[in-house]
């Protein structure tokens, strides 16, 4: 008995894993409405595509609801993780490969082959996308679109598997209000928002599409040449867009994540975000938790980030370059501004936070400042416009199809049954990134671990979507201070002793690292 | 180098050895024939749940104990040899120790109850207890619990996520009566209630009855009463684990006797956690700890003494938690089930009957001594503070706010709680 204690338990039997009749009754009209879009799919051409339409969402919407509503209605208020390492789908079983092989599927027809979906470059769309078009054209007055398809399914799952999330989690208020607030967002900022900014477009005036909390560099398309052209030339609303989407670098974030974390934005504001806290919910234990992750995080991330901004720095000097007139902001003087900053952020790190940093971190941190700064440096001295060691445009075009499509799609969404629902955020998304490092040394937020209850049960940590051993600080009695921490909440929800805290409060200095092992041994001392 | 072996790889072997190896080279051998790596025994439950795998309740990675060099050992210590410091395990084979620190813990306690030995009758403590629950309990339908306690209440817990319903058959008036005063005591009956399960107050296991095949068939209480089940779990409580002690020079009694450096007769001898049996507790609790927190300290304090730096056990202030199903518990300072002549308690419970709070301060000098908290988390440095300093319950009452440790956007009670305490001191007057 003993060799095989390493195995999961589960394999030896039974717990009860069925559904129950309101699920079943659930299950059969969200397919229902799912079978209708995939029928439009391959191209079944519907007469009345408003009613398919409506009678599909409305099946999704409602087979999504009374699902959660026969999975958690008649159970105590509380935390609900019975089974989820028995249930196939929430255990890497059968069911979580045929979710994860199918919705890898549909990213990459949506991202590379929308054809396939019925999109047309001349002419009216077919299939899936054309059913889609009597929304589009209610909302923004233009047919659909592959994206206009997919930002609907996208904020309908956010909505109703958030409606979800609100009856699992209905005895805690923070997950409710959170849940609300990521709902929100994404169905006023993300959906509704720039779809009706669409209607005020005309021949001589024209918003780029702009989700207005989608923030560089996660929105890393944000300043390209085009949409800098269309914010100028629409006047005085255009540029103040513009500047927004500035000040939401240099001022807003800094601000809100000095005083909230970065959950202000991670876990209560941002789509990809609010995707992985509704939708991607039961999967959230697959983070991997090991030190060994972690560091591949650091480093997969942080290239991330040096990846953006080179990107970013070359397409920007690209067009300033080309067009020295039309913008007041000149190459060099941007090229100046870019090398005085990531200087001066570097500056402050090492000057404040030295003894925080780690000896990879440190070399990893000059390493690439050096990378980028000589970067800027051959591309300024040499003077050739169209050159930043690589192309620009080359540039611009591997980094959206790795990191906007591949990773943040295709691996970050596609994989939520196997790899958890956070994989994109952990390891990709580098506004995670620079939001997290301001977390872990410009902010008030830690989680509090509470004295001496740590009980080691292990709850914290398999439940953390990003993958931080939480319990490995908790049983220190020490706080988290963790730059990947979105704040979700759900360690302190699951903790069955009231040990962890997510906090705000004064305490920014040393004692928001140190352990505290109060009352562990020696009458406290 | 020195050679210090630990019997136990729970919470207080592993702490034993993690500050030991703080503070010193020595080599250390952990030693369990449970499992190979430490596992959180409070989190067995999970495991039956399917919360969590058996890999997400190690609360370190297997790295771990290599990188600190300390040895793991997964073998059955059948004897021990105090002169020629030698353990002799199960298999013959003998291992040499300078120092010895004996953190075996716990085993099921069993009454002789006939019928206690039939297949489907079991307690739990153990990773082996935990795979015999998972075999006993395939495809039933009924279960009795016997003892209204802790494990009791989990095993309940456990048994519902399956299916399986449950009579729990409890001594006392209330759930964990001989621990939780009346009003606490009854506000987790009825959360237990709640939840399915059948509480059989002032009932108690006179017999467990089995079938043809050995199997457990039904149980008949005290009172008479015979209820059909195809599963039993006992229990009432747990004892010492130190059977392979018996025949040696260690001194016993319920546990290893120990002094209040830990130590037993023997000398470079410890014992820690809850097999150790204090000869006269060095701050008056019960000479017999079995909780996980007082483990720890146990384990941090005799690895001092063994680095060389004398310390004796003050485990500080009384701390503990649980939690009933979604009722989450936590005290501090002790709170008695019957207050002691010189306290008063106040009692404040909110309207739905779901959450309390109970304050002990001293009759005379209003001390603040301890607090019993249901369904309201409160912040441990706070709380301890408050004892250690002897705060008057007044402060207590007035700072409340400070203490509490409820995640953000709860309710928030304390003006509630201000209120009905002055109320309640206007009645006293």
């Amino acid at each position: 008995m003993l060799n095989q204690l390493d195995k999961d338990i589960s394999i030896s039997g039974g717990p009860p894993v069925s559904i129950n009749g309101k699920q079943k009754v659930g299950t059969v009209i969200g397919f229902a409405g799912l079978l209708i879009l995939a029928l439009a799919t391959f191209n079944l051409d519907f007469p009345h595509k408003t009613l398919w339409l409506s009678l599909s969402l409305g099946c999704i919407a409602l087979g999504i609801s009374l699902f959660s509503y026969g999975a958690y209605a008649d159970k105590s208020a509380g935390i609900k993780n019975d089974g989820v390492y028995f249930k196939s789908l929430s255990s890497r079983g059968f069911w979580a490969w045929v979710l994860g092989i199918v919705l890898t599927g549909f990213y990459i027809v949506l991202y590379f082959f929308p054809e396939y979906l019925g999109l047309k470059q001349a002419g009216e769309n077919v299939g899936l996308i054309a059913l889609f078009d009597p929304l589009s054209k209610a909302l923004s007055g233009n047919p659909a679109s592959q994206w206009f398809v997919y930002g609907t399914l996208y904020t309908m799952a956010i909505i109703f598997f958030g409606i979800k999330y609100l009856l699992k989690y209905r005895h805690n208020p923070y997950q409710r209000i959170r849940t609300l607030s990521v709902i929100f967002f994404q169905t006023g900022f993300a959906f509704l928002i720039p779809e009706l900014m669409a209607r005020l477009n005309s021949d001589s005036f024209s918003l780029p599409y702009y989700d207005l909390k989608n923030i560089w560099p996660l929105n890393y398309y944000n300043f390209e040449q085009y949409r800098v052209d269309e914010f100028i030339s629409a006047g005085t609303v255009g540029v103040a867009l513009l500047i927004f989407g500035v000040l939401s670098i240099f001022v807003v974030t800094p601000i809100l994540t000095y005083k909230f974390g970065k959950r202000w934005y991670c876990s209560w504001v941002c789509g990809c975000g609010g995707l992985a806290e509704t939708a991607g919910d039961p999967f959230r234990q697959h983070s991997d938790k090991s030190t060994f992750a972690w560091k591949v995080e650091r480093w997969v991330i942080h290239s991330v980030v040096v990846f953006v901004v080179v990107m970013t720095t070359a397409v920007i000097s690209s067009y300033l370059g080309y067009d020295a007139e039309k913008y007041w902001l000149t190459k060099d003087a941007f090229l100046i501004g870019v090398t005085i900053l990531l200087t001066l952020v570097y500056a402050v790190i090492f000057i404040f936070k030295r003894q925080e940093l780690k000896k990879d971190a440190k070399i990893a941190a000059t390493v690439y400042l050096a990378i980028i700064l000589s970067l800027i440096a051959i591309h300024y001295w040499t003077g050739d416009s169209s050159i930043f060691l690589f192309e620009a445009e080359s540039l611009r075009s591997s980094y959206g199809f790795l990191i906007g499509s591949v990773f943040s799609g295709v691996i970050g969404t596609g994989f939520y049954p196997i790899f958890g629902n956070r994989v994109w955020c952990r390891f990709g998304c580098p506004m995670a990134a620079i939001l997290g490092i301001q977390q872990r040394f410009f902010s008030k937020f830690r989680i509090t671990s509470n004295g001496g209850q740590c009980i080691s049960c292990g709850n914290c940590s398999t439940y953390c979507e990003m993958g931080i051993d939480v319990k490995a600080y908790a049983q220190k009695g020490q706080n988290i201070v963790r730059s990947s921490c979105v704040g979700c909440g759900v360690c302190s929800a699951v903790c069955p002793r009231g040990v962890l805290k997510l906090e705000n409060g004064a305490d920014t200095g040393a004692s928001r690292y140190a352990e505290k092992p109060i009352v562990l041994f020696q009458d406290g001392k | 180098m020195k050679h210090i072996a630990i019997i136990g790889n729970g919470i207080s072997g592993v702490t034993a050895a993690r500050h030991i190896r703080k503070q010193s080279d020595a080599q250390i051998t952990l030693i369990s024939a449970e499992t190979k790596h430490f596992f959180s025994r409070t989190a067995l439950m999970y495991v039956y749940m399917g919360h969590m795998r058996y890999q997400d309740i190690k609360p370190y990675e297997d790295h771990f104990w290599e990188k600190n060099r300390i040895d793991l050992k997964q073998a059955y210590v059948k004897k021990l040899e105090t002169e020629t410091k030698q353990l002799i395990f199960e298999n013959g084979e003998r291992l040499s120790f300078d120092v010895l620190i004996i953190a075996s813990g716990s085993r099921p306690q069993f009454f002789n109850w006939p019928g206690q030995n039939l297949q489907g009758v079991q307690g739990l403590y153990s990773w082996q207890d935990l795979e015999l629950m998972q075999a006993n309990t395939q495809g039933i339908k009924k279960a009795v619990i016997v003892g209204g306690g802790l494990i009791g209440v989990e095993m309940a817990e456990m048994l519902l996520t399956r299916g399986i319903a449950v009579t729990f058959l409890v001594r006392e008036k209330r759930f964990w009566g001989n621990v939780l005063p009346q009003e606490e005591g009854e506000l987790v009956s009825k959360h237990i209630s709640k939840h399915g399960v059948d509480l059989q107050f002032e009932e108690e296991l006179e017999e467990i009855l089995g079938d043809e095949k050995g199997r457990v068939r039904a149980v008949r209480t005290k009172s008479g009463e015979e209820i059909t089940c195809e599963f039993v779990g006992l229990t009432i409580g747990v004892q010492p684990n130190i059977s392979f002690l018996e025949g040696s020079e260690i001194e016993t009694a319920k546990g290893v006797l120990v002094d209040e450096y830990l130590r037993t007769n023997c000398e470079n001898i410890y014992a820690i956690g809850d097999c150790a049996e204090f000869r006269e507790h060095p701050t008056g609790r019960k000479n017999i700890e079995q909780v996980w927190y007082t483990g720890k300290i146990m384990g941090a304090t005799v690895a001092q003494t063994i680095c060389g730096k004398q310390t004796p056990y003050r485990p500080g202030v009384w701390f503990n938690s649980a939690k009933f199903f979604d009722l989450e518990y936590q005290t501090y300072g002790w709170v008695w089930p019957k207050p002691k002549a010189e306290e008063l308690t106040f009692y404040w419970e909110d309207e739905k009957g779901e959450k309390c709070l109970r304050f002990v301060y001293h009759r005379e000098n209003r001390t603040f001594l301890a607090i019993n908290a249901l369904g309201i988390r409160l912040r441990h440095e706070v709380m301890d503070e408050w004892i250690r300093s002897k705060q008057s319950i007044d402060h207590v009452i007035n700072n409340l706010a400070k203490a509490n440790f409820d995640p953000e956007f709860f309710p928030r009670h304390e003006k509630e709680i201000q209120t009905a305490f002055q109320k309640q001191q206007k009645e006293l007057a």
